[in-house]
C-alpha cells in the first residue's frame, strides 16, 4: 500500500520554488518566496520564529498545498502533492518536531513505508545489519531494536538522520535539527552533511544558530514576515549581519552583567534520588542549591539527569530519597500546583507536552495554572476575562509573541512564539525560583536575546534561577556558578569565573572536576 | 465435577468462540489503525440474515459465505467513509450503524422469510484420525467441528503474523499509533484505514454467518444478541493482539458453555447469575487490562495533516 521505494532515487540537479504563497486564518504564512537549491550545495534557510520556513519546506515536502506559485525540479514543473509524491522525487525531511512512532523500535521505525526486500515479509533484521553498518560509518550510535519511546531527545535525532540517510534522498531539507544536539553531536552531523554534499545531495539546513549557519553553508536565504528579504552567499557574511537582516534592526549579542548580589538558599536539593522511564536510576544523589540573585547553569549531554531533576522539582516525578526545599519548605511529596503556589516557576523542556495545551488558546493557554486564582477569577469561580485578555495582550505585545489573537489556538503558533509565550506567563507569575529547561532551544536571536534579557534582569530582582541548558554559549554568558550532570549525578559545581568552555566539555564527558584541573 | 467438566463443554467452548474470533480479528485490524467500529454487532446482524437467506434460497453454503462477506464488505466501507472521510465521532456513529444493522435484518427478515426457519448448514468435518483420538477426549473437542470454526482458529496465527510480521502490519500499527508520523514517511493513512475498517466489515461479515449457517442454523430477529459487542470488548480484553483475542474468547465462551451444562444438569444457582457470569468476568478483567502498550493511541482520533 503505496510503499516507497528509495533504491535510486532520481537526482535533483536543480530544484526552483517560485513566487510560493500560503495562507492560514489570519496569516499570510509564506509572501511570494522564491527559492532555490542545487546538487552539492547546502542551503540555510534563516528567520524569526513565524518567519514561514517550516511552512515553505512543508510545502516542498507537499504537507501543505501553495495557494499559487510551483515547484520546478530540473526545469520540470512539479506538483507535489502529499509526502508520497515528494518521497518519489527524491526528497526527504527531518522534521522540526519528531516524526517517530514512540512504541516502535528504531528500525521499525525506518522500515516503515518502505519495501521490504522480502516481498510480503518484513526484513526488520537486513534494515537493522544495514543501520548498523550505517552507524558505524557516520558515527552515530543507535541501538535498531530498541523502542523509540526509552530513546532521548538527542537519541531520537540521531534516529531520523539515520532514517534518512538510509533512504538515501537526493534533496534533504532539515528543519532544525541542531536544536536538540549537544555540540558534539552538531559536528558530528556536520561531517555527514559534508559528506552527503560531497556525494552530491542538495540539503536545506534550517537554524537560529548562526554560528552553525556560518559554518555549514554555502547560501542564506533569510525570511522576515513570510517575505524573502535576500539570499547571499555565506562566504563574507558575519553573525551580526545576518543577525540583523533576520530582524530588521542592529542586535545584542553579548550582556552586561550586573555584579553577582546572592541573598539566601531558595532552592535547596539534598541527596535526591529518583528512576528514570526506563525504570532505572535517573537521578543518583544529587545535591544543589540555588540562592536568590543568582543563576546557576546546569550543563551536561542531554539524557544524563536534567529532565528528571527538573521532573523533581516541579513535583511531577516522584523522589525516591532525599529532600528538596523551596523558600525552605520542603517540597518532596507535594504536587505541582502546591509547588507552584510555593513559587516555583517551570519553563519545561517539552514544552508541547508537559508546558501547554496545544488545543487550548494562547489567553487559556496564558493562565493555565492560575484559573482558580486572583487576579484572573472573582470570587473563586467566574473568570474575569477582561482582566484575562488584558494580561494576555499585554505579554503578546512585551515578548513580540506572533499570533494572530489572543483566541488562536495554541497549536498554529511557531514553536518559538510558543515558548515566548510559556516563559511571559511563568514570569508573570513572579516566581521565587524559576526552573528554565532549554529556554531558548528553538528561539531565534530576537527571542533568545529577549528572553536572556528577562533572565537577568528576573536574577537582578532576586529570582533564584535554574538554568538547564544543553547551549553552553548561553550557560557561559547567563550563569554565576555551572554545575556539570553526568549520568545522574553533580560531577562538579564551580564559579562561573573559574572555568573555560573546554573544562565544563570534559565535565560532561565524565571526568571529575580534580581530572580537569 | 466430572458431569460438568465434560468433553462436550470444552467442544462446545470452542464452537462458541468462532464468531467472537471472526469479529474480534476484524476489529483488532481497525482498532490497530486507530478506528473504533462499534457497528460490529449490526453488521453481524446483516451478515447473518444475508448468508441464511442465500442459504435458504440457494442452499449453497459457499455462496452463503460470500454473500456475508460481501454484505459485511459494504457495511465496512460505509463505516470507514462515515468515520475516515466524514470523521465522525466514532463511538455515536457505531451506535448508528449498530442499529441499522439491527433494524434492516428485523425488517428483511420479516419480508422475506416470516416465520424462524432452519437451514441445512456446515456439518462438522472429522478430522481423519486426529477426530478418533479417545486420550482426554481430544478427538471430540478439538477435531469434531464445521470448517468455519477451523478457519477462524487458523485466522488467529494469520492475523498475528500480518500485524508483527509484514509492511502492511507495520504500516497498520504505524497509523494507529502515530498517523502524523506515517503520513510522514508516505503512507496514505486514510487508505491504510479505509483497508482495516472494510476488512473488519467482511470478518464481522463472516462471524455472523458462522452463526446463522454453521452454529445455530436458523435466523430470528436480533440473532446475536449483544454479541458484536462483546467481541469489541474482547479486543480490549485481549491487549489489540489476535493471540490475546483467541484467549478472551475461549474464557467467554467457556464460561458461557459451563453455565449451559450447569443449568442443563440441574446444578442448583440462580439463572440470572448463571447468565451474568460471562459478562461480569470480561468487566473484571478489562479493569485489569486496561493499561497495554499495544494500545494504539491515535484510536478514535481521525487525522488531519498539518499539526
Ligand atoms: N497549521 C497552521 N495553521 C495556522 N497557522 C499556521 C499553521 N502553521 C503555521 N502557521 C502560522 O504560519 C506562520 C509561519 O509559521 P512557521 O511554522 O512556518 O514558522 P517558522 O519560521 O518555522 O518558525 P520557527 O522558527 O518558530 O519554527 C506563523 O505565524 C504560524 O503561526
Ligand atoms: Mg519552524
Amino acid at each position: 500500500m503505496n510503499a516507497t521505494q528509495f533504491a535510486a532515487p532520481p537526482r535533483i540537479e536543480h530544484l526552483h520554488m517560485q513566487g510560493i504563497v500560503k495562507r492560514f486564518p489570519g496569516v499570510l504564512a509564506v509572501d511570494n518566496v522564491d527559492f532555490e537549491v542545487k546538487a552539492g550545495e547546502i542551503h540555510a534557510l534563516l528567520g524569526e520564529n513565524g518567519a514561514g520556513k517550516s511552512t515553505l519546506m512543508k510545502i516542498l515536502y507537499g504537507l501543505y498545498q501553495q495557494d499559487e506559485g510551483q515547484v520546478l525540479i530540473n526545469g520540470q514543473p512539479t506538483e507535489i502533492r502529499s509526502p508520497s509524491d515528494s518521497i518519489r522525487q527524491g526528497i526527504g525531511m527531518i522534521h522540526q518536531h519528531f516524526m517517530l512512532v514512540p512504541s516502535l523500535t528504531v528500525a521499525a521505525n525506518v522500515a516503515l513505508g518502505m519495501k521490504s526486500s522480502r516481498g510480503w515479509r518484513l526484513d526488520l533484521d537486513v534494515v537493522s545489519r544495514r543501520l548498523e553498518e550505517l552507524s558505524l560509518q557516520y558515527n552515530l550510535k543507535v541501538n535498531p531494536n530498541t523502542p523509540v519511546w526509552q530513546l532521548a531527545v538527542g537519541e531520537q535525532q540521531r534516529v531520523e538522520i539515520l532514517r534518512a540517510l538510509y533512504k538515501n534522498a537526493a534533496l534533504l531539507i532539515l528543519d532544525e535539527p541542531t536544536a536538540v544536539l549537544t555540540p558534539q553531536e552538531v559536528d558530528d552531523l556536520f561531517r555527514v552533511l559534508n559528506k552527503m554534499t560531497k556525494d552530491g545531495h542538495a540539503l536545506i539546513f534550517i537554524s537560529h544558530k548562526l554560528h552553525e549557519v556560518l559554518a555549514i553553508s554555502d547560501r542564506v536565504t533569510v525570511l522576515r514576515d513570510g517575505r524573502r528579504v535576500d539570499t547571499i552567499p555565506t562566504e563574507g557574511a558575519t553573525k551580526l549581519s545576518l543577525a540583523e537582516m533576520m530582524v530588521g534592526r542592529p542586535v545584542v549579542l553579548e550582556y552586561k552583567k550586573q555584579p553577582l548580589q546572592a541573598t539566601s538558599e531558595r532552592l535547596v536539593l539534598q541527596d535526591v534520588s529518583a528512576l528514570s522511564d526506563r525504570g532505572d536510576a535517573g537521578l543518583n544523589g544529587v545535591s544543589l542549591s540555588v540562592r536568590g540573585g543568582e543563576i546557576v547553569g546546569l550543563a551536561g549531554v542531554s539524557g544524563n539527569g536534567q529532565r528528571e531533576l527538573a521532573e523533581v522539582i516541579a513535583g511531577l516525578r516522584p523522589a525516591t530519597s532525599g529532600g528538596i526545599q523551596i523558600g525552605g519548605i520542603e517540597t518532596r511529596g507535594k504536587s505541582p500546583s502546591v509547588i507552584n503556589q510555593l513559587g516555583l516557576g517551570y519553563i519545561p523542556e517539552e514544552r508541547m507536552i508537559d508546558g501547554a495545551v496545544k488545543e487550548f488558546t494562547v489567553s487559556e493557554n496564558f493562565i493555565l495554572q492560575d484559573h482558580g486564582r486572583q487576579p484572573y477569577v472573582r470570587g473563586g469561580i467566574f473568570m474575569k476575562f477582561r482582566t484575562i485578555e488584558n494580561a494576555c495582550r499585554e505579554a503578546i505585545k512585551q515578548y513580540e509573541i506572533k499570533t494572530p489573537g489572543t483566541d488562536t489556538p495554541l497549536k498554529s503558533l511557531s514553536g518559538g512564539n510558543i515558548q515566548k509565550l510559556i516563559l511571559a506567563r511563568e514570569l508573570s507569575r513572579n516566581p521565587k525560583v524559576l526552573v528554565a529547561a532549554q529556554p531558548t532551544r528553538g528561539v531565534d536571536i530576537g527571542a533568545s536575546e529577549y528572553i536572556h534579557q528577562r533572565l537577568l534582569a528576573e536574577r537582578d530582582q532576586g529570582t533564584a534561577i535554574l538554568l538547564i541548558s544543553e547551549d553552553l554559549d548561553e550557560i557561559m554568558a547567563l550563569a554565576d556558578r555551572v554545575a556539570v550532570m553526568y549520568e545522574g549525578r553533580i560531577v562538579g559545581v564551580v564559579e562561573r569565573n573559574a572555568v573555560t568552555v573546554r573544562q565544563i566539555g570534559a565535565m560532561m564527558a565524565g571526568s571529575s572536576l580534580e581530572m580537569v584541573e | 465435577m466430572n458431569e460438568i467438566f465434560t468433553a462436550s463443554v470444552f467442544a462446545s467452548a470452542i464452537r462458541l468462540a468462532t464468531p467472537y474470533i471472526f469479529a474480534g480479528l476484524g476489529e483488532t485490524f481497525s482498532q490497530r489503525s486507530g478506528v473504533l467500529n462499534l457497528g460490529v454487532d449490526g453488521i453481524m446482524l446483516m451478515g447473518a440474515f444475508t448468508g441464511f437467506y442465500a442459504v435458504y434460497i440457494t442452499e449453497n453454503l459457499l455462496i452463503g459465505v460470500l454473500v456475508a462477506m460481501l454484505t459485511g464488505l459494504v457495511m465496512g466501507l460505509a463505516v470507514a467513509f462515515i468515520s475516515v472521510t466524514l470523521k465522525a465521532e466514532q463511538g455515536i456513529s457505531g451506535i448508528g450503524v449498530y442499529l441499522f444493522g439491527l433494524g434492516l435484518s428485523e425488517l428483511l427478515f420479516q419480508k422475506l422469510i416470516g416465520t424462524p426457519k432452519s437451514v441445512d448448514g456446515f456439518t462438522a468435518i472429522y478430522i481423519p484420525g486426529l477426530s478418533d483420538i479417545q486420550f482426554l477426549g481430544i478427538g471430540e473437542i478439538f477435531f469434531k467441528h464445521n470448517l468455519l470454526v477451523y478457519v477462524a482458529f487458523a485466522l488467529v496465527p494469520v492475523s498475528a503474523y500480518v500485524l508483527n510480521r509484514t509492511p502492511l502490519g507495520l504500516m497498520i500499527r504505524a497509523v494507529g499509533q502515530n498517523p502524523q508520523a506515517a503520513d510522514a514517511m508516505g503512507i496514505n493513512v486514510a487508505r491504510v484505514r479505509y483497508f482495516t475498517v472494510t476488512l473488519g466489515g467482511v470478518m464481522s461479515g463472516l462471524a455472523g454467518a458462522s452463526l446463522s449457517i454453521a452454529l445455530l442454523k436458523v435466523f430470528q430477529q436480533n440473532l446475536t444478541s449483544g454479541m458484536g459487542f462483546i467481541a469489541v470488548a474482547l479486543v480490549y480484553f485481549g491487549g489489540w493482539r489476535p493471540f490475546g483475542i483467541l484467549a478472551g474468547a475461549m474464557l467467554f465462551s467457556f464460561v458461557n458453555a459451563l453455565q449451559l451444562q450447569i443449568s442443563g444438569i440441574g446444578v442448583d444457582i440462580p439463572a440470572e447469575f448463571a447468565v451474568m457470569a460471562p459478562y461480569v468476568i470480561t468487566i473484571i478483567t478489562l479493569i485489569f487490562a486496561s493499561k497495554r502498550t499495544e494500545k494504539p493511541t491515535a484510536l478514535t482520533k481521525p487525522f488531519e495533516r498539518g499539526e
